[in-house]
Protein backbone atom coordinates (compact mmCIF):
# COMPACT_ATOMS: atom_id res chain seq x y z
CA UNK A 1 0.00 0.00 0.00
CA UNK A 2 3.25 2.14 0.79
CA UNK A 3 5.04 1.52 -2.05
CA UNK A 4 1.95 2.14 -4.40
CA UNK A 5 1.26 5.83 -2.98
CA UNK A 6 5.69 6.18 -2.97
CA UNK A 7 5.60 4.86 -6.66
CA UNK A 8 2.40 7.08 -7.84
CA UNK A 9 3.90 10.23 -5.98
CA UNK A 10 7.13 9.59 -7.80
CA UNK A 11 5.79 8.45 -11.30
CA UNK A 12 3.88 12.24 -11.12
CA UNK A 13 7.03 13.81 -10.46
CA UNK A 14 8.99 11.84 -12.93
CA UNK A 15 6.74 12.62 -15.84
CA UNK A 16 5.87 15.97 -14.52
CA UNK A 17 9.57 17.13 -14.17
CA UNK A 18 10.19 15.63 -17.38
CA UNK A 19 7.37 17.51 -19.24
CA UNK A 20 8.59 21.02 -17.31
CA UNK A 21 12.00 20.21 -19.61
CA UNK A 22 10.51 21.14 -22.24
CA UNK A 23 7.79 23.65 -20.91
CA UNK A 24 10.36 25.94 -19.16
CA UNK A 25 11.67 29.21 -20.70
CA UNK A 26 15.12 28.67 -18.92
CA UNK A 27 17.76 26.24 -19.81
CA UNK A 28 19.15 25.98 -16.14
CA UNK A 29 15.71 24.88 -15.23
CA UNK A 30 15.33 22.68 -17.70
CA UNK A 31 18.55 21.06 -16.51
CA UNK A 32 17.12 20.97 -13.13
CA UNK A 33 13.53 19.69 -14.24
CA UNK A 34 15.50 16.53 -15.79
CA UNK A 35 17.92 15.96 -13.09
CA UNK A 36 14.14 15.37 -10.67
CA UNK A 37 13.27 13.44 -13.31
CA UNK A 38 16.20 10.94 -12.82
CA UNK A 39 16.08 11.03 -9.32
CA UNK A 40 12.35 10.29 -9.09
CA UNK A 41 13.39 7.24 -11.35
CA UNK A 42 16.11 6.63 -9.57
CA UNK A 43 14.29 6.47 -6.41
CA UNK A 44 11.53 4.21 -7.83
CA UNK A 45 14.18 1.85 -8.73
CA UNK A 46 14.70 1.33 -4.90
CA UNK A 47 10.90 0.62 -4.92
CA UNK A 48 12.17 -2.96 -7.11
CA UNK A 49 15.25 -3.09 -4.21
CA UNK A 50 17.34 -2.31 -6.74
CA UNK A 51 19.98 -0.36 -4.41
CA UNK A 52 22.90 -0.32 -6.49
CA UNK A 53 21.08 0.94 -9.85
CA UNK A 54 18.91 3.90 -8.18
CA UNK A 55 21.94 4.99 -6.17
CA UNK A 56 24.05 5.34 -9.59
CA UNK A 57 21.25 6.54 -11.32
CA UNK A 58 20.72 9.47 -9.09
CA UNK A 59 24.35 10.14 -8.53
CA UNK A 60 25.54 10.16 -11.76
CA UNK A 61 22.78 11.91 -13.29
CA UNK A 62 22.86 14.70 -11.12
CA UNK A 63 26.41 15.09 -12.00
CA UNK A 64 25.85 14.69 -15.48
CA UNK A 65 23.21 17.79 -15.37
CA UNK A 66 25.85 19.52 -13.77
CA UNK A 67 28.27 19.53 -16.44
CA UNK A 68 25.00 19.98 -19.14
CA UNK A 69 24.51 23.18 -16.85
CA UNK A 70 28.19 24.44 -17.60
CA UNK A 71 27.90 23.16 -21.45
CA UNK A 72 24.93 25.67 -21.73
CA UNK A 73 26.25 28.62 -19.96
CA UNK A 74 29.52 28.09 -22.26
CA UNK A 75 27.91 27.49 -25.35
CA UNK A 76 24.99 30.18 -25.60
CA UNK A 77 27.08 33.02 -24.08
CA UNK A 78 24.37 34.16 -21.56
CA UNK A 79 23.21 33.14 -17.92
CA UNK A 80 21.18 30.59 -19.13
CA UNK A 81 18.97 31.04 -15.86
CA UNK A 82 17.65 34.40 -16.65
CA UNK A 83 17.27 34.36 -20.40
CA UNK A 84 13.71 33.58 -21.87
CA UNK A 85 14.03 30.89 -24.62
CA UNK A 86 11.98 28.68 -26.81
CA UNK A 87 13.59 27.23 -29.42
CA UNK A 88 11.55 24.67 -31.05
CA UNK A 89 10.70 23.65 -35.19
CA UNK A 90 8.13 21.45 -35.93
CA UNK A 91 6.21 21.67 -32.96
CA UNK A 92 3.00 20.11 -34.41
CA UNK A 93 4.30 17.16 -35.81
CA UNK A 94 6.58 16.10 -32.65
CA UNK A 95 3.32 16.36 -30.59
CA UNK A 96 1.19 14.15 -32.82
CA UNK A 97 4.59 11.67 -32.97
CA UNK A 98 5.05 11.86 -29.06
CA UNK A 99 1.15 11.55 -28.48
CA UNK A 100 0.87 8.46 -30.84
CA UNK A 101 3.52 6.75 -29.85
CA UNK A 102 2.56 7.33 -26.19
CA UNK A 103 -1.15 5.64 -27.52
CA UNK A 104 1.06 2.82 -28.93
CA UNK A 105 3.23 2.03 -25.85
CA UNK A 106 0.63 2.59 -23.14
CA UNK A 107 -2.07 0.62 -25.44
CA UNK A 108 0.71 -2.30 -25.85
CA UNK A 109 1.49 -1.96 -21.90
CA UNK A 110 -2.35 -2.41 -21.20
CA UNK A 111 -3.69 -4.90 -23.77
CA UNK A 112 -0.74 -7.27 -24.11
CA UNK A 113 -1.17 -10.78 -21.47
CA UNK A 114 1.71 -10.50 -19.37
CA UNK A 115 3.28 -13.80 -18.27
CA UNK A 116 3.44 -14.58 -14.48
CA UNK A 117 7.24 -14.19 -12.47
CA UNK A 118 8.94 -16.76 -13.24
CA UNK A 119 11.80 -17.41 -10.06
CA UNK A 120 12.88 -14.94 -7.07
CA UNK A 121 14.66 -12.31 -6.15
CA UNK A 122 18.00 -13.08 -4.74
CA UNK A 123 18.45 -12.07 -0.87
CA UNK A 124 20.82 -9.81 -1.01
CA UNK A 125 20.34 -8.06 -5.01
CA UNK A 126 23.65 -5.89 -5.12
CA UNK A 127 25.93 -8.94 -4.02
CA UNK A 128 23.96 -11.03 -6.84
CA UNK A 129 24.70 -8.29 -9.22
CA UNK A 130 28.51 -7.97 -8.41
CA UNK A 131 28.53 -11.61 -8.68
CA UNK A 132 27.04 -11.74 -11.62
CA UNK A 133 29.29 -9.03 -13.52
CA UNK A 134 32.47 -10.76 -11.80
CA UNK A 135 31.40 -14.41 -12.56
CA UNK A 136 29.02 -15.39 -15.24
CA UNK A 137 28.73 -12.41 -16.89
CA UNK A 138 32.25 -11.22 -16.93
CA UNK A 139 31.93 -10.48 -20.70
CA UNK A 140 29.71 -7.84 -20.31
CA UNK A 141 31.89 -6.00 -18.16
CA UNK A 142 35.08 -7.00 -20.48
CA UNK A 143 33.12 -5.41 -23.52
CA UNK A 144 31.71 -2.34 -21.35
CA UNK A 145 35.30 -1.28 -20.31
CA UNK A 146 36.91 -0.89 -23.68
CA UNK A 147 33.23 0.76 -25.03
CA UNK A 148 33.26 3.39 -22.46
CA UNK A 149 37.71 3.85 -22.92
CA UNK A 150 36.63 4.19 -26.63
CA UNK A 151 34.56 6.70 -25.86
CA UNK A 152 36.91 8.69 -24.10
CA UNK A 153 39.03 8.82 -26.99
CA UNK A 154 36.55 9.51 -29.32
CA UNK A 155 35.16 12.59 -27.38
CA UNK A 156 38.75 13.69 -27.26
CA UNK A 157 39.37 13.19 -30.63
CA UNK A 158 36.22 15.10 -31.65
CA UNK A 159 36.66 17.79 -29.33
CA UNK A 160 40.36 18.97 -29.63
CA UNK A 161 40.50 22.38 -31.94
CA UNK A 162 43.94 20.63 -33.74
CA UNK A 163 45.33 17.39 -33.47
CA UNK A 164 49.02 16.61 -34.45
CA UNK A 165 47.72 16.01 -37.69
CA UNK A 166 46.27 19.19 -38.67
CA UNK A 167 49.05 20.31 -37.44
CA UNK A 168 52.12 18.47 -39.00
CA UNK A 169 49.87 16.92 -41.58
CA UNK A 170 48.92 12.80 -42.34
CA UNK A 171 52.60 11.51 -42.15
CA UNK A 172 53.39 13.69 -39.08
CA UNK A 173 56.29 15.03 -41.24
CA UNK A 174 55.79 17.97 -41.40
CA UNK A 175 56.13 21.62 -39.29
CA UNK A 176 54.75 21.73 -36.02
CA UNK A 177 52.64 24.97 -36.72
CA UNK A 178 51.94 25.20 -33.06
CA UNK A 179 55.61 25.06 -32.04
CA UNK A 180 57.49 26.74 -35.31
CA UNK A 181 59.66 23.75 -34.79
CA UNK A 182 59.78 20.76 -37.71
CA UNK A 183 59.69 17.82 -36.16
CA UNK B 1 2.20 -0.81 -8.17
CA UNK B 2 1.68 -3.29 -11.19
CA UNK B 3 3.65 -3.82 -14.15
CA UNK B 4 1.04 -2.22 -16.33
CA UNK B 5 1.01 0.95 -14.54
CA UNK B 6 4.64 1.30 -14.66
CA UNK B 7 4.97 0.49 -18.34
CA UNK B 8 2.44 3.76 -18.63
CA UNK B 9 4.74 5.40 -16.22
CA UNK B 10 7.71 4.54 -18.39
CA UNK B 11 5.82 5.44 -21.71
CA UNK B 12 5.14 8.48 -20.40
CA UNK B 13 9.37 9.40 -20.05
CA UNK B 14 9.52 7.64 -23.73
CA UNK B 15 7.14 9.88 -25.52
CA UNK B 16 7.85 13.41 -23.67
CA UNK B 17 11.47 12.92 -24.41
CA UNK B 18 10.62 12.05 -28.06
CA UNK B 19 8.72 15.08 -28.14
CA UNK B 20 12.10 16.64 -27.33
CA UNK B 21 14.22 14.83 -29.32
CA UNK B 22 12.30 15.59 -32.43
CA UNK B 23 11.16 18.92 -31.60
CA UNK B 24 14.24 21.04 -29.79
CA UNK B 25 16.74 23.61 -31.77
CA UNK B 26 19.29 23.36 -29.78
CA UNK B 27 21.85 20.17 -29.67
CA UNK B 28 22.13 19.97 -25.83
CA UNK B 29 18.68 20.00 -25.47
CA UNK B 30 18.01 17.28 -27.56
CA UNK B 31 20.55 15.44 -25.80
CA UNK B 32 18.00 16.02 -22.90
CA UNK B 33 15.37 14.64 -25.15
CA UNK B 34 17.12 11.36 -25.72
CA UNK B 35 18.38 11.00 -22.18
CA UNK B 36 14.35 11.49 -20.99
CA UNK B 37 13.77 8.25 -23.51
CA UNK B 38 16.60 6.51 -21.84
CA UNK B 39 15.42 7.37 -18.72
CA UNK B 40 11.87 5.82 -19.70
CA UNK B 41 13.32 2.34 -20.89
CA UNK B 42 15.44 2.19 -17.79
CA UNK B 43 12.07 2.46 -15.47
CA UNK B 44 10.50 -0.07 -18.33
CA UNK B 45 13.56 -2.41 -18.07
CA UNK B 46 13.19 -2.43 -14.34
CA UNK B 47 9.53 -3.09 -14.30
CA UNK B 48 9.99 -6.10 -17.02
CA UNK B 49 12.64 -7.46 -14.68
CA UNK B 50 10.93 -6.94 -11.41
CA UNK B 51 7.70 -8.40 -12.33
CA UNK B 52 8.66 -11.06 -15.18
CA UNK B 53 12.25 -12.59 -14.04
CA UNK B 54 14.04 -11.17 -10.93
CA UNK B 55 17.03 -12.70 -12.11
CA UNK B 56 20.79 -11.33 -11.80
CA UNK B 57 20.95 -11.05 -15.72
CA UNK B 58 18.41 -8.34 -16.12
CA UNK B 59 20.32 -6.13 -13.58
CA UNK B 60 23.50 -6.38 -16.04
CA UNK B 61 21.25 -5.42 -18.63
CA UNK B 62 20.07 -2.45 -16.66
CA UNK B 63 23.31 -1.85 -16.09
CA UNK B 64 24.53 -1.90 -19.77
CA UNK B 65 21.34 0.48 -20.59
CA UNK B 66 23.11 3.28 -17.93
CA UNK B 67 26.08 3.08 -19.47
CA UNK B 68 24.73 3.53 -22.78
CA UNK B 69 23.44 6.98 -21.56
CA UNK B 70 26.60 7.62 -19.96
CA UNK B 71 28.16 6.91 -23.58
CA UNK B 72 25.64 8.79 -25.04
CA UNK B 73 26.34 11.75 -23.05
CA UNK B 74 29.91 11.75 -23.34
CA UNK B 75 29.75 11.68 -27.31
CA UNK B 76 26.80 14.39 -27.64
CA UNK B 77 29.28 16.88 -25.92
CA UNK B 78 32.06 16.03 -27.82
CA UNK B 79 29.99 16.50 -31.29
CA UNK B 80 28.23 19.86 -29.58
CA UNK B 81 31.54 20.96 -29.19
CA UNK B 82 32.64 20.50 -32.42
CA UNK B 83 29.51 21.90 -33.91
CA UNK B 84 29.92 25.13 -32.02
CA UNK B 85 33.71 24.97 -33.21
CA UNK B 86 32.93 24.71 -36.69
CA UNK B 87 30.00 26.44 -36.87
CA UNK B 88 29.53 29.09 -34.29
CA UNK B 89 26.36 27.34 -33.34
CA UNK B 90 24.61 25.01 -31.25
CA UNK B 91 21.76 24.89 -33.16
CA UNK B 92 20.74 21.33 -34.81
CA UNK B 93 19.34 23.27 -38.02
CA UNK B 94 22.68 24.63 -38.93
CA UNK B 95 24.32 20.82 -38.71
CA UNK B 96 23.47 18.99 -41.30
CA UNK B 97 27.06 18.10 -41.68
CA UNK B 98 30.36 18.84 -39.91
CA UNK B 99 32.45 19.41 -42.61
CA UNK B 100 34.21 22.56 -42.41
Amino acid sequence: MLSGIVFWVLAVIAVATGVAVFRVDSMARATYALAASFIAVGLTLLLFDLQFLGVITVLMMVMEMAVMAIYMIMFMGMNPALMPMSMVHGKRPALVVSIGTFVVLAGGALLVDWPTRRGAPAADLVTSLGEAVMESKMLVMMTVSPVLFATIVAALVLALPRSRYDRMGADLRGRDLDRGAGR
Amino acid sequence: MTLETVLVVAAALFSVGLYGAISQQVVVMVMMGLELMLNGVILAAAAFWWFLSPSPDGQVLLLVVITAMTVEMAMGFAVATLLHRARQSDMTDMATDLAR
